[in-house]
């Protein structure tokens, strides 16, 4: 039994109308029914393009927001269906890092009082100097200067906020972190740092990290398995070197021949999948297989018909693709999508 | 990897060094910009200058306010209205009282009457502000139902006109003083209601909202703790420009002889409106408690300005 189980987890945020009593007109279909196991110790990455829902699933593991359905099991505690005081309570186990470093802290906070704030909210430490030393250690480790606590938010640069972020999840000591786009607001160079010590910290405290990201560079360097998310859904969930090397969905790849290679010959050579259309409301999900509007590589059966269930080809890479094998092995080919022919070969053609 | 967190060690204490290492609250920040505010400056010491006459008024007034210079003469009807002299600066009114005694020991009712109705409106309003803030924001589906309600009948209020309202409340209630007062905070709570429950819902959809559940922390301190003191500043603002209208209003009302029925306690409304009537011999009666009800607004509506300036979170750096 892996640290966390996530089982069919749903979040459907109703619909609402009218002026003095709602009314609910329909879903939507933020998660829907997504199944995932997070190793202790272990990194699990989800990447996905903006209105995923990986956002949405995040927020569920903490019940930020209410699950509609499924189970989010923490080491043996189903925390979708505790009574809400009992969740207050085992949020000290899973802590979260947020995307917006300045907007996740409270600007009239010193920093202080930020990171005591859990811990007096979870009893850990018998008076404030308990608290001051622990805080202190922690900002330590993260590389922030022992003098910062008293001062504000707003007084620090964006990647100093983010460390604050990291400092407040950890002065509870969670076992699971939950990291929700921790780098896409800052600069570059400061995304390494923040990445880096992430990494360190994990070693050094042994903590478990689900993360959230767009950037598959980001995922890959910090992931031991990566989950793809499409409109709500896993389409693809495979140890991280096996997906970067292999990615077997087509949605998988399509992200993976988006991302530029730092090498001007490989570039110019390499094949490029270009998806029409855009992201399919969530609101009004497309039967099938989810993708199968964008996909390049449709077929007349089953596609727009059956949904695809998470299967596993071998090796722990599991793809929810009726054709994955066959798209692997060159049997079915492309119906459908923009292909931009290689350069090199456009140019040798004049 | 211990290398790397000494050189950020390093850098952030030299970093550390140069700056302060006790960190300016956001609260401080916003004072320190109230003070460079010429706006601010010039509000404050009109409000200033106002409290302390409205204060020693009765003690620094040269005459009793209700003392008649003629008491006791006959005297022919032309010649009642003395404009300023030497021991009267400002003249007497049509009982031959001393107008500047009367213009000191009004502001005491005037600035009573400001303060205790905006107090009223502000702890009311911002009560059920609160209880509606909290509701829509973490109190789940109930919690946004009761809001509705709750926020459907403020908007009633809100509708009507508020003198009208105020009208309406002083004629239930009767004439006296508390009565203005009442009516003219009644008038005031629909308003901080509304502006603090609508800053809680703002702030009740930030990301630090959304850390502080996550790390645990109970709901009533998330609101009591962050949210509220988040969303306040506009309501400090909207409680400075009240004390403006609250002594318009007030003033309108004893105008309309709702106020205070003693006519021996003088009162910047009741002495425009007993002014009105000699208009044509004597207009500057009217002009003066005019002029100081106009001189009082202003002051508290320039700091209120400059502090809405002040506590604008678009001007943080």
């Amino acid at each position: 039994m892996s640290l966390l189980n996530l089982d069919g987890v749903k979040v459907h945020f109703p619909l609402k109308k009218g002026v003095l009593f709602d009314r609910t007109v329909g879903h939507v279909y933020a998660v829907d029914g997504v199944t995932l196991a997070v190793e202790a110790g272990r990194t699990y990455g989800l990447v996905g393009e903006s209105g995923c829902g990986k956002t949405t699933l995040g927020r569920a593991v903490l019940r930020l927001v209410d699950i509609t359905d499924g189970s989010v099991v923490l080491d043996g505690t189903d925390l979708a269906s505790l009574p809400d005081e009992e969740m207050r309570k085992m949020r000290r186990r899973v802590q979260m890092v947020f995307q917006d470093p300045l907007g996740s802290l409270d600007p009239r906070q010193n920093i202080e009082s930020l990171l005591s704030e859990g811990m007096a909210a979870h009893g850990i430490g018998a008076d404030r100097e308990e608290r001051r030393t622990r805080i202190k250690e922690i900002l330590a480790k993260v590389g922030l200067p022992a003098n910062a606590l008293s001062r504000y938010p707003h007084e620090f640069s964006g990647g100093q906020r983010q460390r604050i972020g990291i400092a407040r999840a950890l002065v509870l000591e969670p076992d699971v972190i939950i990291c929700d786009e921790p780098v896409s607001a800052l600069d570059v160079s400061i995304q390494a740092q923040v990445i880096n010590l992430l990494e360190e910290l994990q070693e050094s405290m042994g903590l478990t990290y689900l993360v959230i990201a767009h950037d598959l560079a980001v995922v890959r360097h910090i992931s031991d398995v990566i989950g793809v998310m499409y409109l709500g859904s896993l389409v693809e969930e495979a140890p991280s070197d096996s997906l970067y090397a292999e990615p077997l969905h087509p949605y998988t790849k399509a992200l993976m021949s988006a991302v530029p290679i730092p090498d001007p010959v490989v570039e110019d050579t390499r094949e490029r999948i270009l998806l029409t259309g855009d992201l399919p409301s969530p609101a009004s999900p497309p039967a099938g297989c989810r993708f199968h509007t964008r996909c390049p590589w449709k077929q007349e059966t089953k596609c727009d018909t059956e949904r695809p269930e998470l299967r596993d080809l071998g090796g722990g890479h599991k793809v929810a693709c009726h054709y994955a094998a066959e798209i692997a092995a060159g049997t079915v080919r492309r119906t459908a999508g923009e292909a931009i022919e290689p350069v090199a070969a456009t140019e040798a053609a004049v | 990897m211990s290398t790397k967190t000494d050189k950020i060690d390093r850098l952030a204490e030299l970093t550390a060094q140069t700056e302060t290492s006790t960190g300016h609250s956001l609260a401080y920040e916003a004072f320190r910009r109230l003070r460079a505010s010429k706006m601010a400056v010039i509000g404050a010491c009109i409000i200033a200058v106002f409290v302390v006459l409205a204060v020693l008024g009765p003690w620094i007034a040269p005459y009793s306010p209700t003392a008649q210079a003629w008491r006791g003469e006959v005297l022919p009807a032309q010649s009642v209205f003395v404009g300023p002299r030497g021991e009267n600066w400002l003249g007497l009114d049509h009982l031959g009282r001393d107008e500047f005694s009367r213009m000191l020991v009004g502001a005491r009712q005037t600035l009573l009457v400001g303060v205790v109705s905006t107090l009223l409106g502000f702890t009311v309003g911002c009560l059920i502000g609160v209880g509606a803030g909290a509701a829509a924001t973490l109190g789940g589906r109930l919690g946004r139902r009761i809001d509705t309600v709750v926020m459907r009948f403020i908007d009633m209020l809100l509708a009507l006109p508020s003198l009208l309202l105020a009208v309406s409340v002083a004629a239930v209630l009767g004439q006296s003083l508390t009565t203005v007062m009442i009516a003219v905070g009644v008038v005031q709570i629909p308003i901080f209601a509304r502006l603090l429950r609508g800053a809680m819902l703002a702030q009740g959809g930030s990301d630090y909202v959304l850390a502080s559940q996550a790390l645990g922390v109970r709901k009533r301190r998330i609101v009591l703790g962050h949210i509220v003191p988040n969303s306040l500043s506009p309501v400090i603002v909207q409680a400075t420009l009240s004390l403006a209208t609250a002594i318009i209003e007030a003033a309108a009302l004893s105008y309309l002889g709702l106020g205070n029925p003693d006519a021996a306690v003088p009162e910047w409304g009741v002495m425009l409106a007993q002014a009105q009537r000699f208009f044509d011999a004597a207009p500057m009666l009217a002009v003066y408690p005019s002029v100081g009800i106009i001189i009082t607004a202003l002051g508290f509506t320039l700091l209120g300005e400059a502090m809405r300036e002040a506590l604008d979170p678009k001007l943080r750096s």
